[in-house]
Protein backbone atom coordinates (compact mmCIF):
# COMPACT_ATOMS: atom_id res chain seq x y z
CA UNK A 1 0.00 0.00 0.00
CA UNK A 2 0.87 3.71 -0.28
CA UNK A 3 2.07 5.32 2.88
CA UNK A 4 1.00 8.79 3.65
CA UNK A 5 4.78 9.60 3.97
CA UNK A 6 5.08 8.66 0.36
CA UNK A 7 2.16 11.04 -0.49
CA UNK A 8 4.06 13.67 1.22
CA UNK A 9 7.26 13.04 -0.38
CA UNK A 10 5.72 12.95 -3.89
CA UNK A 11 3.78 16.20 -3.16
CA UNK A 12 6.83 18.01 -1.82
CA UNK A 13 8.73 16.73 -5.28
CA UNK A 14 6.30 17.67 -7.74
CA UNK A 15 6.12 21.25 -5.85
CA UNK A 16 9.62 21.55 -6.28
CA UNK A 17 9.82 20.75 -9.93
CA UNK A 18 6.79 22.78 -10.46
CA UNK A 19 8.52 25.96 -8.52
CA UNK A 20 12.02 25.00 -10.50
CA UNK A 21 10.49 25.17 -14.08
CA UNK A 22 8.35 28.17 -13.26
CA UNK A 23 11.08 30.30 -11.45
CA UNK A 24 13.53 29.61 -13.97
CA UNK A 25 10.94 30.44 -16.90
CA UNK A 26 9.74 33.25 -14.92
CA UNK A 27 13.23 34.88 -14.86
CA UNK A 28 13.54 34.61 -19.01
CA UNK A 29 10.22 36.24 -19.32
CA UNK A 30 10.86 38.79 -17.05
CA UNK A 31 14.32 39.02 -18.57
CA UNK A 32 12.95 38.91 -21.73
CA UNK A 33 10.29 41.68 -21.22
CA UNK A 34 12.69 44.08 -19.93
CA UNK A 35 14.60 43.83 -23.34
CA UNK A 36 12.24 43.95 -25.73
CA UNK A 37 10.64 47.46 -24.20
CA UNK A 38 13.82 48.84 -25.53
CA UNK A 39 13.57 47.07 -28.93
CA UNK A 40 9.50 47.22 -29.78
CA UNK A 41 9.72 46.05 -32.88
CA UNK A 42 11.03 42.83 -31.42
CA UNK A 43 8.28 42.72 -28.78
CA UNK A 44 5.24 41.46 -31.51
CA UNK A 45 7.88 38.71 -32.67
CA UNK A 46 9.01 37.39 -29.72
CA UNK A 47 5.45 36.93 -28.23
CA UNK A 48 4.18 35.54 -31.15
CA UNK A 49 7.12 32.95 -30.40
CA UNK A 50 6.35 32.75 -26.82
CA UNK A 51 2.53 32.14 -28.04
CA UNK A 52 3.77 29.49 -30.57
CA UNK A 53 5.33 27.24 -27.62
CA UNK A 54 2.46 27.38 -25.62
CA UNK A 55 -0.11 25.87 -27.97
CA UNK A 56 2.51 23.08 -28.44
CA UNK A 57 0.83 20.44 -26.12
CA UNK A 58 2.80 19.04 -22.94
CA UNK A 59 3.16 15.38 -24.08
CA UNK A 60 4.66 16.92 -27.74
CA UNK A 61 6.86 19.57 -26.18
CA UNK A 62 8.07 16.60 -23.66
CA UNK A 63 8.70 14.27 -26.39
CA UNK A 64 10.83 16.92 -28.06
CA UNK A 65 12.99 17.77 -24.89
CA UNK A 66 13.53 14.28 -24.51
CA UNK A 67 15.29 14.01 -27.84
CA UNK A 68 18.09 16.46 -26.38
CA UNK A 69 17.66 16.10 -22.50
CA UNK A 70 17.04 12.67 -22.68
CA UNK A 71 15.22 10.81 -19.77
CA UNK A 72 14.82 12.56 -16.18
CA UNK A 73 13.43 15.60 -14.15
CA UNK A 74 16.07 18.13 -16.74
CA UNK A 75 13.40 17.40 -19.66
CA UNK A 76 10.53 18.25 -17.17
CA UNK A 77 12.01 21.20 -15.59
CA UNK A 78 12.68 22.81 -19.12
CA UNK A 79 9.14 22.13 -20.17
CA UNK A 80 7.85 23.92 -17.27
CA UNK A 81 10.29 26.75 -17.97
CA UNK A 82 9.19 26.89 -21.52
CA UNK A 83 5.54 26.87 -20.09
CA UNK A 84 6.13 29.59 -17.92
CA UNK A 85 8.20 32.27 -20.04
CA UNK A 86 4.96 33.17 -21.87
CA UNK A 87 2.59 34.38 -19.22
CA UNK A 88 5.52 36.08 -17.19
CA UNK A 89 6.81 37.83 -20.57
CA UNK A 90 3.33 38.98 -21.66
CA UNK A 91 2.18 40.50 -17.96
CA UNK A 92 5.94 42.34 -17.18
CA UNK A 93 5.69 43.48 -20.31
CA UNK A 94 2.28 45.16 -20.25
CA UNK A 95 2.40 45.93 -16.87
CA UNK A 96 5.41 48.25 -17.25
CA UNK A 97 3.54 49.60 -20.26
CA UNK A 98 0.61 50.61 -18.52
CA UNK A 99 2.79 52.16 -15.67
CA UNK A 100 1.41 55.64 -15.95
CA UNK A 101 3.90 57.97 -17.60
CA UNK A 102 3.07 60.87 -14.76
CA UNK A 103 4.89 58.36 -11.99
CA UNK A 104 7.84 58.19 -14.74
CA UNK A 105 8.11 61.61 -14.69
CA UNK A 106 7.49 62.03 -10.91
CA UNK A 107 10.78 59.62 -10.33
CA UNK A 108 12.51 61.88 -13.28
CA UNK A 109 11.63 65.46 -11.81
CA UNK A 110 12.92 64.05 -8.49
CA UNK A 111 16.43 63.15 -9.98
CA UNK A 112 15.73 59.09 -10.33
CA UNK A 113 18.34 57.42 -12.68
CA UNK A 114 16.61 55.01 -15.54
CA UNK A 115 17.67 52.31 -12.89
CA UNK A 116 16.16 53.89 -9.95
CA UNK A 117 13.25 54.17 -11.66
CA UNK A 118 12.68 51.02 -13.07
CA UNK A 119 13.21 49.52 -9.42
CA UNK A 120 11.31 52.04 -7.09
CA UNK A 121 8.48 52.96 -9.71
CA UNK A 122 7.92 50.96 -12.54
CA UNK A 123 8.30 47.69 -11.55
CA UNK A 124 6.68 47.92 -7.93
CA UNK A 125 3.48 49.55 -9.79
CA UNK A 126 3.35 46.66 -12.44
CA UNK A 127 3.78 43.80 -9.88
CA UNK A 128 0.27 42.93 -9.63
CA UNK A 129 0.00 42.43 -13.03
CA UNK A 130 3.62 40.25 -13.04
CA UNK A 131 2.28 38.37 -10.03
CA UNK A 132 -1.28 37.55 -11.81
CA UNK A 133 1.13 36.19 -14.82
CA UNK A 134 3.15 34.31 -12.27
CA UNK A 135 0.03 32.33 -11.08
CA UNK A 136 -1.03 31.45 -14.42
CA UNK A 137 2.45 30.24 -14.95
CA UNK A 138 2.87 28.07 -11.88
CA UNK A 139 -0.73 26.48 -12.17
CA UNK A 140 0.38 25.50 -15.51
CA UNK A 141 3.45 23.62 -14.19
CA UNK A 142 1.37 22.14 -11.60
CA UNK A 143 -0.72 20.50 -14.48
CA UNK A 144 2.09 19.81 -16.84
CA UNK A 145 4.06 18.09 -14.33
CA UNK A 146 1.98 15.81 -13.84
CA UNK A 147 2.57 13.82 -17.22
CA UNK A 148 6.36 14.12 -16.13
CA UNK A 149 6.55 10.51 -15.63
CA UNK A 150 6.76 9.30 -19.12
CA UNK A 151 9.93 11.06 -19.15
CA UNK A 152 11.46 9.29 -16.55
CA UNK A 153 10.52 12.15 -13.84
CA UNK A 154 9.26 12.32 -10.44
CA UNK A 155 5.72 13.82 -8.48
CA UNK A 156 2.34 13.19 -8.31
CA UNK A 157 2.27 12.17 -11.76
CA UNK A 158 3.68 8.60 -11.19
CA UNK A 159 0.86 7.39 -8.42
CA UNK A 160 -2.06 8.63 -11.02
CA UNK A 161 0.09 6.35 -13.91
CA UNK A 162 0.61 3.66 -11.62
CA UNK A 163 -2.66 3.11 -10.62
CA UNK A 164 -3.99 3.84 -13.98
CA UNK A 165 -2.26 0.58 -15.15
CA UNK A 166 -3.19 -1.48 -12.30
CA UNK A 167 -6.58 0.14 -12.30
CA UNK A 168 -6.17 0.42 -8.51
CA UNK A 169 -9.00 3.73 -7.78
CA UNK A 170 -7.19 4.46 -4.10
CA UNK A 171 -3.48 4.69 -6.05
CA UNK A 172 -5.01 7.14 -8.51
CA UNK A 173 -6.91 9.30 -6.01
CA UNK A 174 -3.80 9.52 -3.76
CA UNK A 175 -1.88 10.94 -6.61
CA UNK A 176 -5.01 12.76 -7.75
CA UNK A 177 -6.34 14.82 -4.90
CA UNK A 178 -3.26 16.14 -3.78
CA UNK A 179 -2.39 17.38 -7.11
CA UNK A 180 -5.72 19.13 -7.47
CA UNK A 181 -5.62 20.68 -3.85
CA UNK A 182 -1.94 21.67 -4.93
CA UNK A 183 -3.10 23.63 -8.10
CA UNK A 184 -6.57 25.17 -6.25
CA UNK A 185 -4.18 26.01 -3.23
CA UNK A 186 -1.90 28.16 -5.25
CA UNK A 187 -4.05 29.78 -7.44
CA UNK A 188 -6.24 31.43 -4.59
CA UNK A 189 -3.36 32.17 -2.49
CA UNK A 190 -1.36 33.99 -4.92
CA UNK A 191 -4.79 35.66 -6.30
CA UNK A 192 -5.58 37.03 -2.67
CA UNK A 193 -1.86 38.39 -2.93
CA UNK A 194 -2.68 39.95 -6.28
CA UNK A 195 -5.92 41.82 -4.83
CA UNK A 196 -3.71 43.20 -1.83
CA UNK A 197 -0.94 44.47 -3.36
CA UNK A 198 -3.30 45.92 -6.50
CA UNK A 199 -5.24 47.77 -3.59
CA UNK A 200 -2.12 49.25 -2.90
CA UNK A 201 -0.82 50.32 -6.27
CA UNK A 202 -4.45 51.76 -7.38
CA UNK A 203 -4.25 55.22 -7.47
CA UNK A 204 -6.48 57.65 -5.36
CA UNK B 1 35.73 81.88 -12.15
CA UNK B 2 36.10 85.48 -11.73
CA UNK B 3 32.42 86.57 -12.51
CA UNK B 4 31.36 84.26 -9.84
CA UNK B 5 33.49 85.41 -7.44
CA UNK B 6 32.06 89.14 -7.95
CA UNK B 7 28.56 87.60 -7.72
CA UNK B 8 29.17 86.36 -4.36
CA UNK B 9 31.04 89.17 -3.10
CA UNK B 10 28.15 91.22 -4.60
CA UNK B 11 25.93 88.55 -2.86
CA UNK B 12 26.97 88.71 0.44
CA UNK B 13 27.16 92.30 0.51
CA UNK B 14 23.30 92.07 0.35
CA UNK B 15 23.33 89.65 3.44
CA UNK B 16 21.80 87.31 0.74
CA UNK B 17 22.90 83.48 -0.38
CA UNK B 18 23.36 83.53 -5.05
CA UNK B 19 20.64 80.90 -5.17
CA UNK B 20 17.82 82.79 -7.88
CA UNK B 21 17.22 81.54 -11.42
CA UNK B 22 17.98 83.25 -14.63
CA UNK B 23 16.83 83.03 -17.73
CA UNK B 24 18.81 84.19 -20.77
CA UNK B 25 17.10 84.84 -24.49
CA UNK B 26 15.95 81.09 -23.58
CA UNK B 27 13.86 80.29 -26.35
CA UNK B 28 12.73 76.06 -26.73
CA UNK B 29 11.49 75.02 -30.22
CA UNK B 30 10.22 71.84 -31.09
CA UNK B 31 10.46 71.03 -34.94
CA UNK B 32 7.71 72.03 -37.34
CA UNK B 33 6.42 74.30 -34.74
CA UNK B 34 6.39 78.10 -32.98
CA UNK B 35 9.04 78.57 -30.23
CA UNK B 36 6.81 77.15 -27.46
CA UNK B 37 9.20 79.58 -25.41
CA UNK B 38 10.93 82.75 -27.57
CA UNK B 39 13.49 84.50 -26.33
CA UNK B 40 12.73 84.50 -22.52
CA UNK B 41 14.65 86.29 -20.28
CA UNK B 42 14.21 87.08 -16.65
CA UNK B 43 15.78 86.76 -13.42
CA UNK B 44 14.24 84.52 -9.98
CA UNK B 45 15.68 86.81 -7.01
CA UNK B 46 16.34 84.48 -4.21
CA UNK B 47 14.05 83.80 -1.67
CA UNK B 48 10.88 85.52 -4.26
CA UNK B 49 7.98 83.18 -5.29
CA UNK B 50 7.61 84.07 -8.85
CA UNK B 51 4.25 83.14 -10.37
CA UNK B 52 4.71 82.30 -14.33
CA UNK B 53 1.35 82.80 -15.62
CA UNK B 54 -0.66 82.85 -19.23
CA UNK B 55 -3.17 81.07 -21.26
CA UNK B 56 -2.72 77.54 -21.92
CA UNK B 57 -0.06 76.83 -24.48
CA UNK B 58 1.63 80.20 -23.88
CA UNK B 59 5.43 78.48 -22.69
CA UNK B 60 5.00 78.48 -18.73
CA UNK B 61 5.25 74.98 -18.38
CA UNK B 62 8.38 74.35 -20.31
CA UNK B 63 10.01 77.27 -18.78
CA UNK B 64 9.73 75.34 -15.31
CA UNK B 65 10.72 72.19 -16.59
CA UNK B 66 13.65 73.52 -18.14
CA UNK B 67 14.99 74.74 -14.99
CA UNK B 68 15.54 71.77 -14.19
CA UNK B 69 16.20 70.26 -17.77
CA UNK B 70 13.38 68.07 -17.86
CA UNK B 71 13.73 69.74 -21.28
CA UNK B 72 16.65 71.31 -23.17
CA UNK B 73 16.48 74.56 -24.32
CA UNK B 74 16.99 74.99 -27.61
CA UNK B 75 19.32 78.11 -27.14
CA UNK B 76 20.21 80.65 -24.48
CA UNK B 77 21.22 79.73 -21.01
CA UNK B 78 19.17 79.31 -17.67
CA UNK B 79 21.00 79.65 -14.63
CA UNK B 80 20.73 78.21 -11.11
CA UNK B 81 22.75 79.74 -8.08
CA UNK B 82 24.89 81.59 -11.20
CA UNK B 83 26.00 78.38 -12.89
CA UNK B 84 24.62 77.28 -16.02
CA UNK B 85 22.06 74.26 -15.68
CA UNK B 86 23.78 72.44 -18.80
CA UNK B 87 26.91 72.09 -16.67
CA UNK B 88 25.33 70.25 -13.85
CA UNK B 89 24.79 66.83 -14.14
CA UNK B 90 20.90 66.55 -14.53
CA UNK B 91 20.17 63.68 -11.98
CA UNK B 92 22.58 66.03 -9.65
CA UNK B 93 20.63 69.05 -10.34
CA UNK B 94 16.88 67.55 -9.88
CA UNK B 95 17.81 66.14 -6.79
CA UNK B 96 18.72 69.65 -5.53
CA UNK B 97 15.80 71.22 -6.83
CA UNK B 98 12.15 70.70 -5.09
CA UNK B 99 9.51 70.09 -7.74
CA UNK B 100 6.07 70.04 -6.95
CA UNK B 101 3.28 69.29 -9.78
CA UNK B 102 0.03 68.93 -10.44
CA UNK B 103 -2.16 65.78 -9.01
CA UNK B 104 -0.12 65.71 -6.32
CA UNK B 105 2.52 63.31 -8.43
CA UNK B 106 2.69 60.99 -4.80
CA UNK B 107 3.43 57.43 -5.44
CA UNK B 108 0.76 55.46 -4.87
CA UNK B 109 2.49 52.23 -3.71
CA UNK B 110 4.37 53.91 -1.15
CA UNK B 111 3.38 55.15 2.33
CA UNK B 112 3.68 59.11 2.84
CA UNK B 113 6.52 58.79 4.86
CA UNK B 114 8.34 57.08 1.58
CA UNK B 115 6.93 59.18 -0.34
CA UNK B 116 8.39 62.44 1.25
CA UNK B 117 11.51 60.18 2.37
CA UNK B 118 11.90 59.95 -1.54
CA UNK B 119 14.57 62.49 -2.53
CA UNK B 120 16.54 62.23 0.90
CA UNK B 121 16.56 58.63 0.25
CA UNK B 122 18.46 59.18 -2.88
CA UNK B 123 20.74 61.14 -1.65
CA UNK B 124 21.31 57.95 1.19
CA UNK B 125 20.47 60.16 4.30
CA UNK B 126 20.90 57.63 7.25
CA UNK B 127 17.52 56.45 8.29
CA UNK B 128 17.51 58.56 11.31
CA UNK B 129 17.61 61.87 9.87
CA UNK B 130 15.17 61.02 7.38
CA UNK B 131 12.45 59.87 10.00
CA UNK B 132 13.30 63.24 11.98
CA UNK B 133 13.02 65.57 9.06
CA UNK B 134 9.61 63.75 7.71
CA UNK B 135 8.27 63.96 11.67
CA UNK B 136 9.53 68.00 10.89
CA UNK B 137 7.75 68.34 7.70
CA UNK B 138 4.81 67.03 8.98
CA UNK B 139 4.57 69.16 12.13
CA UNK B 140 4.72 72.00 9.54
CA UNK B 141 1.45 71.52 8.08
CA UNK B 142 0.25 70.35 11.38
CA UNK B 143 -0.31 66.71 10.21
CA UNK B 144 0.08 63.97 12.67
CA UNK B 145 3.24 61.53 12.08
CA UNK B 146 1.57 58.83 14.06
CA UNK B 147 -1.80 58.94 12.34
CA UNK B 148 -0.28 59.60 8.55
CA UNK B 149 3.16 58.73 7.88
CA UNK B 150 1.71 55.51 7.39
CA UNK B 151 -0.63 55.53 5.08
CA UNK B 152 -0.85 55.33 1.13
CA UNK B 153 -1.68 58.36 -0.54
CA UNK B 154 -4.92 57.57 -1.68
CA UNK B 155 -6.12 57.18 2.01
CA UNK B 156 -5.70 61.19 2.13
CA UNK B 157 -8.03 63.94 1.11
CA UNK B 158 -7.12 65.58 -1.92
CA UNK B 159 -5.68 68.81 0.21
CA UNK B 160 -3.84 66.47 2.11
CA UNK B 161 -2.12 64.64 -0.63
CA UNK B 162 -1.45 68.14 -1.92
CA UNK B 163 -0.04 69.31 0.99
CA UNK B 164 2.33 65.61 1.08
CA UNK B 165 3.16 66.71 -2.82
CA UNK B 166 4.41 70.18 -0.86
CA UNK B 167 6.23 68.49 1.69
CA UNK B 168 8.09 66.12 -0.48
CA UNK B 169 9.14 69.15 -2.63
CA UNK B 170 10.86 70.96 0.73
CA UNK B 171 12.06 67.46 1.91
CA UNK B 172 15.91 68.26 1.43
CA UNK B 173 15.60 72.26 2.33
CA UNK B 174 16.63 72.99 -0.90
CA UNK B 175 16.74 76.43 -1.85
CA UNK B 176 14.92 76.85 -5.36
CA UNK B 177 11.51 74.80 -5.72
CA UNK B 178 9.69 74.63 -8.99
CA UNK B 179 5.61 74.42 -8.36
CA UNK B 180 4.07 73.11 -11.65
CA UNK B 181 0.24 74.03 -10.85
CA UNK B 182 0.13 72.45 -7.48
CA UNK B 183 -3.74 73.30 -6.67
CA UNK B 184 -5.13 73.00 -10.09
CA UNK B 185 -6.92 70.09 -9.56
CA UNK B 186 -8.35 70.84 -5.86
CA UNK B 187 -11.66 72.26 -4.92
CA UNK B 188 -11.62 76.21 -4.30
CA UNK B 189 -11.88 75.78 -0.53
CA UNK B 190 -8.92 73.53 -0.46
CA UNK B 191 -7.32 75.32 -2.83
CA UNK B 192 -7.59 78.36 -0.83
CA UNK B 193 -6.42 77.05 2.40
CA UNK B 194 -3.64 75.54 0.73
CA UNK B 195 -2.52 78.80 -0.81
CA UNK B 196 -2.90 80.82 3.05
CA UNK B 197 -0.46 77.54 4.37
CA UNK B 198 2.14 78.13 1.48
CA UNK B 199 2.27 81.51 2.21
CA UNK B 200 2.51 80.73 6.07
CA UNK B 201 5.32 78.89 4.60
CA UNK B 202 7.12 80.70 2.59
CA UNK B 203 7.47 83.76 4.71
CA UNK B 204 9.29 81.58 7.41
CA UNK B 205 11.60 79.60 4.53
CA UNK B 206 11.85 82.14 2.27
CA UNK B 207 12.64 79.79 -0.76
CA UNK B 208 13.28 81.10 -4.25
CA UNK B 209 10.07 79.62 -5.86
CA UNK B 210 9.07 79.62 -9.42
CA UNK B 211 5.46 78.67 -9.61
CA UNK B 212 3.80 78.01 -12.51
CA UNK B 213 -0.57 78.49 -12.78
CA UNK B 214 -3.17 79.55 -15.14
CA UNK B 215 -5.48 81.38 -12.63
CA UNK B 216 -4.77 84.67 -11.70
CA UNK B 217 -6.48 84.68 -8.58
CA UNK B 218 -3.76 82.48 -7.16
CA UNK B 219 -0.89 84.61 -8.86
CA UNK B 220 -2.44 87.60 -7.13
CA UNK B 221 -2.56 85.71 -3.54
CA UNK B 222 1.13 84.16 -3.91
CA UNK B 223 3.03 85.88 -6.15
CA UNK B 224 5.77 88.40 -4.96
CA UNK B 225 6.34 89.16 -8.86
CA UNK B 226 4.01 87.56 -12.02
CA UNK B 227 5.48 87.42 -15.17
CA UNK B 228 2.66 86.94 -17.68
CA UNK B 229 3.44 84.99 -20.67
CA UNK B 230 1.97 84.98 -23.84
CA UNK B 231 3.15 83.01 -27.11
CA UNK B 232 6.44 81.73 -25.51
CA UNK B 233 7.44 85.84 -24.77
CA UNK B 234 7.60 87.69 -21.80
CA UNK B 235 4.84 90.02 -22.02
CA UNK B 236 5.00 91.73 -18.18
CA UNK B 237 6.33 91.14 -15.16
CA UNK B 238 5.91 93.54 -12.04
CA UNK B 239 4.62 93.21 -8.55
CA UNK B 240 0.41 92.33 -8.52
CA UNK B 241 0.25 95.87 -7.50
CA UNK B 242 1.77 97.37 -10.60
CA UNK B 243 0.40 94.80 -13.04
CA UNK B 244 -2.84 95.82 -11.81
CA UNK B 245 -2.09 99.75 -11.26
CA UNK B 246 0.20 100.14 -14.61
CA UNK B 247 -0.69 96.72 -17.53
CA UNK B 248 1.49 96.79 -19.97
CA UNK B 249 -1.25 97.04 -22.79
CA UNK B 250 -4.72 95.30 -23.25
CA UNK B 251 -3.89 91.67 -22.87
CA UNK B 252 -2.37 92.44 -19.24
CA UNK B 253 -5.45 94.38 -18.64
CA UNK B 254 -8.15 92.07 -19.56
CA UNK B 255 -5.60 89.22 -17.59
CA UNK B 256 -5.85 91.02 -14.46
CA UNK B 257 -9.49 92.32 -15.19
CA UNK B 258 -11.22 88.79 -14.46
CA UNK B 259 -10.32 89.37 -11.20
CA UNK B 260 -12.94 91.54 -10.84
CA UNK B 261 -16.33 91.82 -11.77
CA UNK B 262 -17.40 95.44 -10.64
CA UNK B 263 -15.84 97.62 -12.86
CA UNK B 264 -17.66 100.89 -11.29
CA UNK B 265 -15.59 100.54 -7.99
CA UNK B 266 -12.40 100.66 -9.69
CA UNK B 267 -13.06 104.13 -10.45
CA UNK B 268 -15.02 105.33 -7.23
CA UNK B 269 -12.96 104.17 -4.97
CA UNK B 270 -9.47 104.59 -5.45
CA UNK B 271 -8.05 104.63 -1.96
CA UNK B 272 -8.45 102.48 0.58
CA UNK B 273 -8.55 105.64 2.78
CA UNK B 274 -12.45 105.76 1.72
CA UNK B 275 -12.93 103.40 3.64
CA UNK B 276 -10.14 102.76 6.42
CA UNK B 277 -11.79 102.75 9.61
CA UNK B 278 -9.00 104.89 12.12
CA UNK B 279 -10.62 104.67 15.88
CA UNK B 280 -11.70 101.17 16.69
CA UNK B 281 -8.77 99.35 18.13
CA UNK B 282 -7.95 99.16 22.39
CA UNK B 283 -4.71 98.25 24.19
CA UNK B 284 -4.54 94.90 24.72
CA UNK B 285 -1.46 94.74 26.76
CA UNK B 286 1.36 96.81 26.73
CA UNK B 287 5.19 96.49 27.82
CA UNK B 288 8.12 99.57 27.49
CA UNK B 289 10.40 97.20 25.77
CA UNK B 290 8.26 95.83 23.06
CA UNK B 291 5.95 98.34 22.27
CA UNK B 292 1.98 97.21 22.88
CA UNK B 293 -0.84 94.72 21.20
CA UNK B 294 -3.98 96.58 20.31
CA UNK B 295 -7.06 94.56 19.83
CA UNK B 296 -9.19 95.50 16.92
CA UNK B 297 -12.85 95.89 18.41
CA UNK B 298 -15.42 93.11 17.80
CA UNK B 299 -13.34 91.47 15.59
CA UNK B 300 -10.71 88.54 16.04
CA UNK B 301 -7.74 90.49 15.26
CA UNK B 302 -4.52 91.86 17.10
CA UNK B 303 -1.60 93.80 15.82
CA UNK B 304 2.01 94.22 17.53
CA UNK B 305 2.87 97.88 17.38
CA UNK B 306 6.17 98.50 18.48
CA UNK B 307 7.61 102.12 20.58
CA UNK B 308 7.81 103.85 16.96
CA UNK B 309 4.20 103.35 15.66
CA UNK B 310 5.38 100.82 13.45
CA UNK B 311 3.10 97.38 12.94
CA UNK B 312 5.71 94.50 13.87
CA UNK B 313 2.88 91.58 13.49
CA UNK B 314 -0.57 90.73 13.37
CA UNK B 315 -2.30 87.84 14.46
CA UNK B 316 -5.80 86.34 14.58
CA UNK B 317 -5.66 84.75 18.21
CA UNK B 318 -5.39 86.25 21.35
CA UNK B 319 -1.92 86.67 22.22
CA UNK B 320 -0.64 85.05 25.69
CA UNK B 321 1.85 83.52 27.98
CA UNK B 322 5.44 84.77 28.32
CA UNK B 323 6.95 84.23 24.75
CA UNK B 324 4.13 86.30 23.33
CA UNK B 325 6.91 88.67 21.75
CA UNK B 326 8.10 85.61 19.92
CA UNK B 327 8.04 86.87 16.70
CA UNK B 328 7.27 83.25 15.03
CA UNK B 329 3.74 83.76 16.65
CA UNK B 330 2.88 86.89 14.67
CA UNK B 331 1.89 87.02 11.03
CA UNK B 332 4.57 89.16 8.76
CA UNK B 333 2.47 92.18 8.30
CA UNK B 334 3.85 91.73 5.19
CA UNK B 335 1.62 89.31 4.54
CA UNK B 336 -1.14 90.04 6.82
CA UNK B 337 -1.33 93.85 6.23
CA UNK B 338 -2.10 96.16 3.60
CA UNK B 339 -0.46 99.89 2.71
CA UNK B 340 -2.73 102.50 2.41
CA UNK B 341 -1.54 103.28 -1.15
CA UNK B 342 -2.21 100.02 -2.05
CA UNK B 343 -4.77 99.85 -5.01
CA UNK B 344 -8.36 99.47 -3.57
CA UNK B 345 -9.68 96.50 -6.01
CA UNK B 346 -6.94 94.22 -4.70
CA UNK B 347 -7.41 94.87 -0.93
CA UNK B 348 -11.20 94.69 -1.44
CA UNK B 349 -11.14 91.29 -3.34
CA UNK B 350 -8.50 89.92 0.23
CA UNK B 351 -11.74 90.68 2.31
CA UNK B 352 -14.53 90.04 -0.08
CA UNK B 353 -12.83 86.69 -0.36
CA UNK B 354 -12.65 86.08 3.20
CA UNK B 355 -9.12 85.81 3.43
CA UNK B 356 -9.77 88.06 6.76
CA UNK B 357 -12.59 89.69 8.25
CA UNK B 358 -9.90 92.80 8.58
CA UNK B 359 -7.03 93.82 7.55
CA UNK B 360 -4.73 96.53 9.49
CA UNK B 361 -3.59 99.01 7.22
CA UNK B 362 -0.12 100.62 7.09
CA UNK B 363 1.33 103.81 6.02
CA UNK B 364 4.50 105.47 5.87
CA UNK B 365 7.84 103.87 7.77
CA UNK B 366 5.02 101.20 8.22
CA UNK B 367 3.56 103.09 10.51
CA UNK B 368 0.06 101.72 11.56
CA UNK B 369 -2.63 103.73 10.67
CA UNK B 370 -6.06 102.01 10.94
CA UNK B 371 -8.06 98.93 9.51
CA UNK B 372 -10.34 97.89 6.63
CA UNK B 373 -13.14 95.64 7.55
CA UNK B 374 -15.65 93.78 5.31
CA UNK B 375 -18.00 96.39 6.73
CA UNK B 376 -16.30 99.20 6.11
CA UNK B 377 -15.55 97.72 2.66
CA UNK B 378 -19.50 97.48 2.20
CA UNK B 379 -20.36 100.61 3.43
CA UNK B 380 -17.81 102.71 0.95
CA UNK B 381 -19.36 100.30 -2.12
CA UNK B 382 -22.84 101.21 -1.01
CA UNK B 383 -22.05 104.71 -0.85
CA UNK B 384 -20.48 104.69 -4.47
CA UNK B 385 -23.75 102.74 -5.60
CA UNK B 386 -25.94 105.96 -4.36
CA UNK B 387 -23.69 108.91 -5.66
CA UNK B 388 -23.76 106.89 -8.89
CA UNK B 389 -27.44 106.43 -8.58
CA UNK B 390 -27.98 110.17 -8.32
Amino acid sequence: MISFSDIAMLTWQHLYLSLLGTVIGSIIGFLLAVWIRRQPRLAGVLIGFAEVIQTIPGMALLAFLLLVFGLGDTTLVVGLALYAILPVLQNTYEGLEGVDPAYREVGKGMGMTRGEIFRQIEVPLAFPVILAGLRVSLVTAIGVATIGVFVGSGGLGSLIYRGLQIIDMPTMMAGAIPVALLAIVLEIALTLLERKLSKVTASR
Amino acid sequence: MSIDYLRIIASLNEGEFLLGVKFEHVTKAYPGHKPAVNELSLEVQTGELLVLIGPSGCGKTTSLRMINRLEEPTSGTIYVDGRDVCSYDPIELRRGIGYAIQQTGLLPHMTIEQNIELVPRLLKWDKKRRHERTRELLSLVDMDYDTFASRYPRQLSGGQQQRIGVLRALATDPPVILMDEPFGALDPISRESLQTELKRLQSRLRKTIVFVTHDIDEAMRLGDRIAILQDGQLHQIGTPQELVQAPRDEFVAKFMGRLFNFPKIQTSVDLIGQFMQEDTSHVHQECSEHGKIVKIDHLPLWCWIDRNGVLRGVSSQPPTGADQWDRNDWTDPKLAAVKDTDASEVVLKRLIEGEAEALPVIGEGEQFIGVVTQRSALKALSNVEMENDE
